[in-house]
Order: C-alpha cells, then structure tokens, then sequence
C-alpha cells in the first residue's frame, strides 16, 4: 500500500512539470495561438523581474545573516523556552521554529542536523520534518513577492505573515503529538 | 513595520555580536547575505523566463481565464477589489496549484505575474493593497502535499517511513492558511492598517476634489 502510494507520488512530481510545459502549448496552438512568439514575449519580464528583486532580497537576507551570525538565536530559545515547555514541544526543536520564517536553508540546516541526530523516526525528526514544510520562508517570500511590484510599505503582511507561521507550528506539535506522541 | 523588523534585527545582532565577542562575523555575514540575495535573484532569471513564456501562452488561449472563472465563488469573497475574471485571479491559481504540487520552481514567477496584476488594479505605487497582503498571507503559509525537500533528507538519513509526515505537514500547513487568511481578513479592518488602504485613500481624495 505505502509502497503504491510512493510510487503515485514520484511519478506526480516527475510529470508535473514535463506536461504542463507541453499541455499548454498544444492546448494554445489548438486555439490558434502562435505559441513560439507568445512564449518568447511573455519570457522578456523574465530579466526585468529577477533584477529588480535585488535591492528587496539583499535587505532582507543581509539583515538575517547578521542576526544569525551574532548569537542571537540563543537568546531568543532562552527568553522563549518557558513558553515551549508549557505547549509540550521539545526544547531542541525551537531554533528550527524561529528560524522557520527567517531563512529556509537555515531551516533546513537545522531540521536535517536533528533528524540526523536523534533519527528520522523519533518524535523529534517527526515534529522537525512538519515543521520545514509547515509554512513559507516569510521573509523571503515577502521581499521576493512585494519586490517585484516595487512595494515598500506592507502594512499587515509582516504580522499576517508572522501570525500564521506561529500557527502552523503550534499545528505542528499538536498533530504531531496526537499522531506521533 | 518592515522598517522596525528590519531594524530590529541588525541593531540585536549587534549588541548581541558585541556580548558574544562575535561582531567581526557580523560583518561577514552581512557581506555574505548580500552576496545570497544576488545570487539568488540572478539565478530566478531562467525559471522566470521560462514560466513567464509559458504563461503567457496560457493567458493568450483563454487558459487563465478559465481558470479565475473554475474558482469564482473562493475568489469573490477573499479578493473583493480584483474583478472575477481578471488575470490575477488566474495567476493566482497557477501559483496556488504550484505550491500544493511543491513546485516552487514554477509557483515563484506565477506568484509574481499574480502580484504584477494585482499592482495594476493598486493605487498606490509602493503601497500593499488588501489583495496583496492577503495572496501573500496565503504564500507564506503555503500548503505543500507533497514536501518533497524533507521527504529527501529522511530518506538520506535511513528512515523506514519517509512520507510518514505527509499528513501531519498538510494539516499544519493547511491550519496556518486558515489562520493567515483569517488573520489578513481581520487586521485590514483594524483602523491602523485601513488609514493606510491605498483603495479607501484614492476614494477620500477623489471625495474632497
């Protein structure tokens, strides 16, 4: 059963992307669309796009580089440790929440240190493994997404943003506690 | 509130640099940061062209509209500034598929395209409309079925169930779309946030003229 299910999944991911660049297309020229000149118009902004994400990217992550280099996760896990104890998540998992909506590779450099280290099948690679796909890099999805349209000031986004992160990881604990505690 | 965040950061990093006798790192790791942020937008150049091209082709054939018309009655409650048919809708929808799909690759220039539409119906230049802030309220949740990244480094780290976390991150990425959808809802109706809704602003002026 599980062995059907991985297979479905791999060949979902393998296909997906192969046939929506070939659908598209033939579903266009069915439609009389010249599909070699609109495609070639429309991957212009391509250039345009990424450059001016720059200034937005380079805010953003430089700012999170510092804070990461300086030591200051540590102080955040001390003042936030009382709080984790009382929901029930395991101490050494909150560096990898607070650094969930600040860098996804940094994410991820976590959650792969503690699956490696107390295994892929413990409680804690469980929770850590939700965590990483519980929610967006929020930082970056901002800079990368608001940058594009050259938008400066983003009102709700940041608490908005920051909101449903805390959700999705206090989701996290919980359903990995009932499922896997 | 960007500009406290941000703010925030760099002058924390530096005390905290300066206790921990780490301030030279500081200064690497801001180099370096910057360095990222190039590298990273430089190397978008190609998926964004690529998927730009293709969506392109998607918008002249009708593709995209039929699309923003499928999902109409989500659409119409949540993003009441964009008409139903509008291609941000469809857009939207790409980047939304993309994402449960866990193809970043190709739901990062959807997204764009989404936002580059939604700019259009904005009047403001450099100001978040309610649309804006909500679509990306649901991006920084983002629902994933298929978080094939984690899925990766179980199955390198000897696990006997690498999908065994399927369900729980589709639940905890599902609660934190409700929650970022809800939470984006509320807080354009709170007085702080509404002063500043480039929509109720352009309608104020047009008012007193």
């Amino acid at each position: 059963m599980s062995e059907i299910f991985r297979e479905s999944i791999k060949t979902l991911s393998d296909w997906a992307i192969p046939l929506l660049l070939v659908v598209i297309p033939l579903l266009a020229h069915f439609k009389k669309v010249k599909v070699y000149e609109t495609f070639v118009e429309g991957a212009k902004e391509g250039f345009d796009v990424a450059v001016r994400i720059i200034p937005y990217l380079v805010a953003i992550l430089a700012a999170i580089a510092m804070f990461r280099a300086s030591g200051a996760m540590n102080l955040f896990v001390t003042a936030l440790s009382p709080v984790t104890e009382l929901i029930g998540m395991p101490a050494e998992i909150l560096p990898a929440a607070i650094m969930r909506p600040l860098s996804g590779s940094g994410t991820l450099g976590i959650v792969t240190e503690l699956i490696n280290t107390h295994g892929a099948d413990s409680f804690i690679g469980y929770l850590a493994s939700t965590i990483y796909g519980s929610t967006e890099t929020t930082f970056y999805v901002l800079a990368v997404y608001f940058g594009a349209v050259g938008i400066k000031k983003t009102r709700h986004a940041v608490p908005a943003g920051l909101i449903a992160d805390t959700a999705g990881i206090l989701a996290a604990v919980f359903i990995c506690r009932l499922v896997f505690g | 509130m960007l500009n406290y965040v941000w703010l925030g950061l760099i002058v924390i990093a530096l005390i905290t640099a300066a206790i921990n006798g780490k301030v030279p790192d500081v200064g690497t790791a801001a180099i370096a940061g910057a360095k990222t942020g190039v590298d990273i937008s430089l190397g978008l150049i190609g998926i964004m062209a690529l998927w730009l091209g293709i969506m392109r082709i998607a918008q002249e054939a009708g593709l995209i509209n039929i699309l923003a018309r499928a999902i109409k009655p989500i659409t119409k409650r949540l993003f009441k500034e964009i008409p139903h048919d509008h291609p941000a809708i469809g857009a939207m929808i790409l980047n939304i598929s993309a994402n449960w799909l866990g193809l970043g690759n190709a739901a990062t220039p959807f997204g764009i395209k989404a936002m580059e539409e939604m700019q259009k119906l904005n009047k403001s230049d450099d100001t978040a409309s309610n649309s804006q802030v909500l679509f990306l309220a649901i991006n920084t949740a983002s629902i994933t079925l298929i978080p094939a990244t984690v899925i990766g480094v179980r199955v390198s780290a000897g696990s006997n169930d690498p999908f065994a976390i399927i369900g729980t991150t589709i639940f905890a990425s599902a609660s934190a779309t409700v929650v970022g959808v809800s939470v984006a809802l509320l807080l354009q109706k709170l007085p702080v946030f509404k002063k500043t809704d480039p929509a109720l602003q352009a309608n104020s002026e047009q008012e007193s003229a």
